[in-house]
């Protein structure tokens, strides 16, 4: 099993907020609203160095989609600010139409999505954006695991045209991506390579499937972990390769069973090669309040549990 | 684009009622009472107020730019931008029909030139409206923003955000009107859920100019527009109250909601064109 260096333990938030920062300064079309949450967003220094292209929102979030998709008309590049649980289900019609439908280059930037959230409860950890806003045609799905990663793939989706979710969340994560990476969008990120199973993991759960790639290492199960970044277009051959020599797959994620990164994979496999897969992630449930992680643990999403669940997929192999 | 005097004016709109009627006749589908009210405002917008180029470009830039926020009144708007020049008259035909660019509710999805926002989910024209205004201010351009919305639409929580929002940031290159014909699907406006009496008041007081036109007057219309243009600068939105009837001038199809959005039978249409003179040849 290869090593995996922490750098430091940072906010994937605020790797946003980074890459907002240098945005800014590089490109002079990019201009960012935010829904009152723009320290928890980390746009303040966004907003700070360049006011003319910032747009306080207010706590309405369904005009604020509508006036980014009318700022596209005329070439500018809005990034919208705000919670998951309010980027995505509170104006998904809005969306819908006028941005998806209407095919406008708005990037939706999405903090505080999932479980670890924490302490605020159910009502504001979404666990539902991922598969809401896949299932949105011409909409791409990015869930960065960690601050260098979150940093790069805000930097990418400035340069791609048409709608794009940007998912990241609340909590200090291991960071331990390569600084100044360059991200690919639809790339997956093979971390290591092993010939016993797959582990398809994304967000915080990627660093959670390096944990339990060292924990197997130490049971002689020689896993392969790939990081999906990109949930939408999901990049089918590097899945498709992997599962062609390990034969079996798991997939782990900070979001529901339904309409996550295990679906999408668990439809391509059973088009493709269909193969025995276990999936970590919430089932059918909402979350409660608590410490993220006290939340992960009671809700099945650590590394435990994925070494559980490579268990129960070798033995259907 | 070549501005029409008012005779000139008169003698579209009665054109565009006809393609109204024959298109929705044609797919007996769509919604015939607010695209007939809505005639003389489009004619006089298209062919009188903006300043607009039929070359479409979807980034407007150096022109003004229009978005229909009720978009079930489509037929009004894909006949008066044909009629400007914007795509064939003769696909006026294809409305409503399979591979059509002329879809039920307004779409930039099939690419027809004049579409800048997909509309028929109500209530969000006027924010998308107040970012292609914001956008105008960004790149330094004079040209304004105008919105069509509906009264029954108002109802809709999102255009209150957008109200606030457009105030808040002065947003005075934004022109909203409002077709005051009030009635909606399941009847008048004050029966399903009465505000519209002091519509113009709260408008008042959140920060927004307020103007009033007959919608059925060419002089009202131009006169308005143009005293709205004058107030534009001045730090605040713009909002006129168009008072029109549902179904104009037709006259069984006045007075009542019945015509929101039924298409006339063989000789409904016979008896509703022969109201209508053809003054620009049919489609």
């Amino acid at each position: 099993m290869k090593k995996f260096e922490i750098q430091n333990v940072k906010d994937t938030r605020s790797g946003f907020g980074a890459g907002l920062s240098i945005l800014g300064k590089e490109n002079p079309k990019v201009v960012a609203l935010c829904a009152d949450l723009t320290g928890s967003l980390k746009m303040d220094a966004f907003q700070k160095a360049h006011p003319e292209r910032f747009f306080q929102a207010g706590i309405a979030e369904a005009n604020m989609m509508g006036v980014a998709a009318g700022l596209t008309i005329g070439g500018w590049i809005p990034f919208t600010g705000t919670f998951a649980n309010f980027s995505t289900g509170r104006v998904y019609d809005q969306i819908r139409q006028s941005i998806a439908y209407s095919h406008k280059n708005v990037k939706i930037c999405a903090s505080h999505a999932g479980l670890t959230l924490g302490e605020d409860g159910a009502t504001h950890q979404i666990l539902e954006d991922i598969g809401l806003m896949k299932m949105l045609p011409g909409m791409t799905v990015i869930n960065p695991c960690d601050y260098n990663q979150t940093l790069a793939a805000t930097i990418a989706i400035a340069n791609h045209e048409g709608p794009v979710y940007l998912r990241f969340g609340r909590p200090a994560v291991p960071n331990f991506t390569e600084e100044n990476q360059t991200f690919e969008i639809g790339k997956a990120l093979l971390l290591n390579e092993g010939k016993d199973v797959s582990i398809f993991a994304t967000g915080h759960l990627v660093w959670k499937a390096i944990q339990a790639g060292e924990k197997l290492a130490e049971m002689g199960i020689d896993a392969e972990i790939i990081n999906i970044h990109t949930i939408k277009p999901l990049d089918e051959e590097a899945i498709l390769k992997s599962v062609a020599k390990t034969r079996c797959v798991v997939s782990a994620e900070e979001h529901q069973m339904n309409g996550g990164l295990g679906d999408s994979i668990a439809q391509l496999l059973a088009r493709k090669m269909p193969t025995p897969m276990e999936m970590v992630a919430v089932n059918d449930s909402f979350g409660e309040s608590g410490t993220p992680d006290d939340l992960m643990k009671k809700y099945g999403l650590e590394a435990e549990n994925i070494v559980a669940a490579v268990q129960a997929v070798l033995s259907r192999k | 684009m070549a501005q029409l005097a008012i005779e000139e004016l008169k003698q579209l709109s009665s054109q565009i009622r006809r393609d109204v009627l024959r298109m929705v006749h044609a797919c007996k589908s769509g919604h015939p009472g607010g695209s007939l009210g809505c005639a003389d405002y489009f004619a006089a917008l298209y062919f009188g107020v903006l300043n607009h180029n039929t070359d479409f470009k979807m980034n407007g830039i150096g022109e003004d730019v229009f978005f229909l926020s009720n978009g079930h009144i489509s037929p009004v708007f894909y006949s008066t931008l044909a009629r400007a020049g914007y795509f064939p008259i003769a696909e006026l035909s294809t409305f409503r029909r399979l591979n059509s660019r002329l879809q039920g509710h307004p779409t930039t999805h099939e690419h027809l030139p004049g579409i800048r926002i997909a509309s028929g989910s109500l209530g969000q024209g006027v924010s998308v409206a107040c970012g292609a205004a914001l956008s105008k201010k960004l790149n330094g351009d004079k040209g304004l923003v105008q919105v069509l919305m509906g009264d029954g639409e108002i109802q809709e929580g999102q255009n209150w955000e957008a109200f606030m929002f457009a105030a808040h940031q002065k947003i005075d290159n934004l022109i909203v009107t409002i077709d005051f014909n009030g009635q909606q699907i399941d009847g008048s406006t004050q029966a399903v859920m009465g505000i519209g009496n002091d519509i113009e008041a709260k408008m008042l007081s959140f920060g927004w100019e307020v103007l009033h036109m007959d919608g059925h007057n060419f002089e009202s219309i131009l006169a308005t527009m143009k005293q709205a243009k004058a107030l534009c600068g001045n730090g605040k939105p713009i909002f006129i109250m168009m008072k029109t009837e549902m179904g104009y001038p037709v006259d069984f199809m006045m007075g009542s909601h019945k015509w929101h959005g039924v298409a006339p039978n063989d000789q409904e249409l016979e008896k509703a064109l022969a109201q209508l003179p053809e003054t620009l040849g049919d489609y």
